[in-house]
């Protein structure tokens, strides 16, 4: 297996931003000075100490990390078998890990005298937590979202409108996350003396994918630490979901080495992956093909003509996947499945049962995938989930996949 | 000599600027397109520009997106699109075809089959937007190898340091993108766009022909005077997504290129 002839799984991209042949920089001509530009200014900050300092500190007052790692006592009753850890990315601030990478992208255009930020957002968590960290910066902020995305996410939307920042709805394509980020890019290539690209995910052209990666990682290494002091040793299997798969790289990456570490993707099977492609299973369900500056797996037909994913989470409704993620398929080392929108929506549930925690959607889907297997599993074996989002903003609609009425101001159930 | 090194050659000759017509391959309807095709040299169109439907044109602005989208609704493929070109070559055989478009397509069908059935199709060179020369193995080299010209788009941000890079594997004519944006957006000045010409031209002994926010024959005529040739795209497809007839689009076609042609 390929696994066994790597060394190391940290130490990608190559200089050519590759993971294997995954990755790259699929750019216009106009851009690619600009994304060598924040290469360089990626790379000097990386050996800055005077950046970390200013992420450290502002991780911790702003965010309020460190996240804490939580041992799910009654979930782990119910389940009966492994021990199950949240890592409580839900509790950062603005509700989830995106804000991990905006902070960390948008000192670097401080630092590179950019003076407007532009984002894609498909649940609205990216947008918001943009739009905040530009609230604080005193940042011009432009998000872009798409037009059915403006209308699922309407809470999101007024967010980020009282954040300051303009919110653009995307009527191009089908109006989704894929249609927001080439509308983001289009805007880039026009505005390409003063505006910096704050991307949500690890896609796009290098450096992004790595960059968002080391930027997200502080989770995993958190979570490395933290369960050292309480259970004196690693966990066995890490898990988290994936749209683009940035929470799951900043979990996964720091585990990467460790070989009795067993990684789990958890991708949104919408209704189910087959040839329907009603569905938003890039790995298990698509095939390699070039999009938004990188090779990664896609959804798309056989001409090439990139599919719309379907999924319950507008967060997961992305076509494409992170090309690291891509990589760590490929060569074995990470494992990537499906969960369904009813047993998402199952795990959300219990989750709220068991825990008193509301999850978003998009981390109902890894603990669905958490149900399934930590039954069979010795209760002497460790599972690390992240929770990487609260579920306030997926009131809406899981009340209405429950048939619950909330116009209704008796509460009645609509059934 | 390729075709089109052979029409620059006979342009030149004759004193004149190169007139270069975009449309997309099979809007609104594969046998509207092919008309209109078929009809565009005698409109005095140089060399043609056949578009690549995709559904992810980053590159472009909403004229081209929704010529694209019209295009894949009536059933385009990039098969159709060869067709196209293999139709086309029944009856011309001096006119150039270079396809544009992005690269999902192409890397979907497989590089090495691409290319020879494009070649043995007659299509001539390529613009593909989204392989800048750092990914040149990917299909510049290979498309070269099978006798393709791969013509690479040089813009206003590739400063002096980055232009060799840009212009090392190019072949057939570069293409200089007159604005900072996307397809159809703002005009094209010509008095930014002189230098820019020059600059191109002090550094590789090809063609530069401009191109992005030429709308009129008068801009046609400003721009072409200030470089090898002249491209109109947005315009062009404009008139065909507003249900032009056949005969009016290739009109406007002959104002632009006789615009050209007066430089």
């Amino acid at each position: 297996m390929a696994e066994d002839l790597i060394n190391s799984f940290l130490s990608g991209p190559d200089e050519n931003g590759r993971f294997g042949k995954f990755g790259g920089r699929f750019v216009s001509e106009t851009l690619m000075p600009l994304i060598l530009d924040l290469e360089a200014e990626f790379e000097k900050a990386k050996t800055d100490q005077s950046f970390w300092d200013e992420m450290d500190y502002l991780w911790k007052h702003y965010v309020g990390r460190p996240s804490p790692l939580y041992f799910a006592e009654r979930l782990t009753e119910r389940l009966g078998g492994a021990r199950v850890y949240f890592k409580r990315d839900e509790l950062n601030h603005t509700g989830a890990h995106k804000i991990n990478n905006v902070l960390g992208q948008i000192i670097l255009a401080r630092r590179m005298g950019k003076s407007r930020i532009i984002a894609e957002t498909g649940a609205g968590q990216h947008g918001v937590a943009t739009a905040t960290v530009c609230a604080k910066f005193g940042l011009k902020c432009i998000v872009y979202m798409g037009a059915h995305d403006v209308r699922r996410q309407a809470p999101n939307v007024f967010r980020m409108r009282l954040l300051g920042a303009e919110v653009i709805p995307v009527t191009s394509g089908r109006g989704t996350l894929k249609d927001a980020m080439n509308d983001a890019l289009r805007d880039w290539v026009t505005n390409v003396r003063d505006t910096f690209y704050c991307i949500g995910t690890v896609a796009g052209p290098h450096p992004y994918p790595a960059m968002v990666r080391d930027f997200q990682s502080i989770i995993g290494k958190e979570a490395k630490q933290q369960m050292a002091e309480a259970e004196g040793r690693l966990p066995d299997t890490v898990i988290a979901a994936i749209g683009g798969g940035s929470n799951a790289m900043g979990l996964f990456y720091p585990f990467l080495d460790d070989k009795s570490v067993r990684v789990i993707g958890v991708e949104a099977g919408g209704k189910g992956v087959d040839d329907r492609m009603e569905h938003c299973a890039s790995l298990t369900g698509g095939r390699p093909g070039v999009l938004h500056g990188n090779r990664t797996y896609l959804l798309q037909d056989d001409d090439g003509q990139i599919l719309e994913g379907f999924s319950i989470s507008a967060g997961l409704d992305y076509p494409g996947i992170g090309p690291e993620h891509s990589w760590l398929h490929e060569t074995g080392r990470a494992e990537y499945v499906s969960i369904t929108d009813v047993e998402a929506l199952e795990a959300f549930q219990l989750c709220c049962e068991t825990e008193g925690i509301i999850p978003a959607l998009e981390p109902s889907h890894a603990l669905a995938h958490v149900m399934k297997i930590a039954p069979c599993l010795p209760a002497d074996h460790i599972i690390c989930m992240n929770m990487c989002g609260r579920g306030d903003k997926d009131v809406q609609t899981v009340a209405k996949h429950l048939g619950f009425d909330m116009s209704d101001t008796e509460g009645r159930d609509a059934g | 000599m390729t075709r089109i090194d052979a029409k620059f050659a006979a342009l030149n000759a004759a004193g004149k600027k190169a007139f270069l017509a975009y449309v997309m391959a099979g809007d609104p309807d594969y046998a509207t397109s092919m008309e209109i095709v078929k009809g565009l040299p005698g409109a005095g169109v140089d060399i043609i520009e056949l578009g690549i439907p995709f559904t992810d044109p980053m590159a472009d602005g909403p004229t081209i997106q929704l010529a694209g989208q019209r295009a894949l609704a009536a059933g385009q493929t990039l098969q159709k699109t060869l067709d196209m070109a293999t139709e086309f070559r029944k009856h011309d055989n001096g006119t150039p075809i270079v396809m544009m478009g992005y690269y999902n397509p192409i890397y979907s069908r497989g590089v090495d089959k691409f290319v020879t059935d494009a070649k043995a199709a007659g299509i001539d060179g390529l613009i593909i937007v989204d392989l800048p020369p750092e990914e040149d193995e990917e299909l510049c080299i290979p498309a070269q190898r099978a006798g393709l010209n791969f013509i690479r788009l040089a813009t206003p941000t590739t400063d002096d340091a980055r232009l060799p890079k840009v212009l090392t594997n190019t072949s057939g004519f570069v293409y200089y993108v007159s604005i900072t944006g996307i397809t159809g957006a703002a005009d094209a000045e010509a008095g930014d766009v002189g230098p820019e010409v020059a600059r191109i031209k002090a550094a590789i002994d090809l063609p530069v022909v401009v191109g992005f926010g030429i709308k009129t024959p008068e801009r046609s005529e400003t721009i072409a005077r200030v470089a090898d040739g002249a491209v109109v795209g947005s315009a062009i497809v404009a008139r065909i997504g507003a249900g032009d007839s056949v005969t009016d689009v290739l009109e406007f076609v002959k104002s632009l290129a006789d615009g050209a042609h007066r430089a």
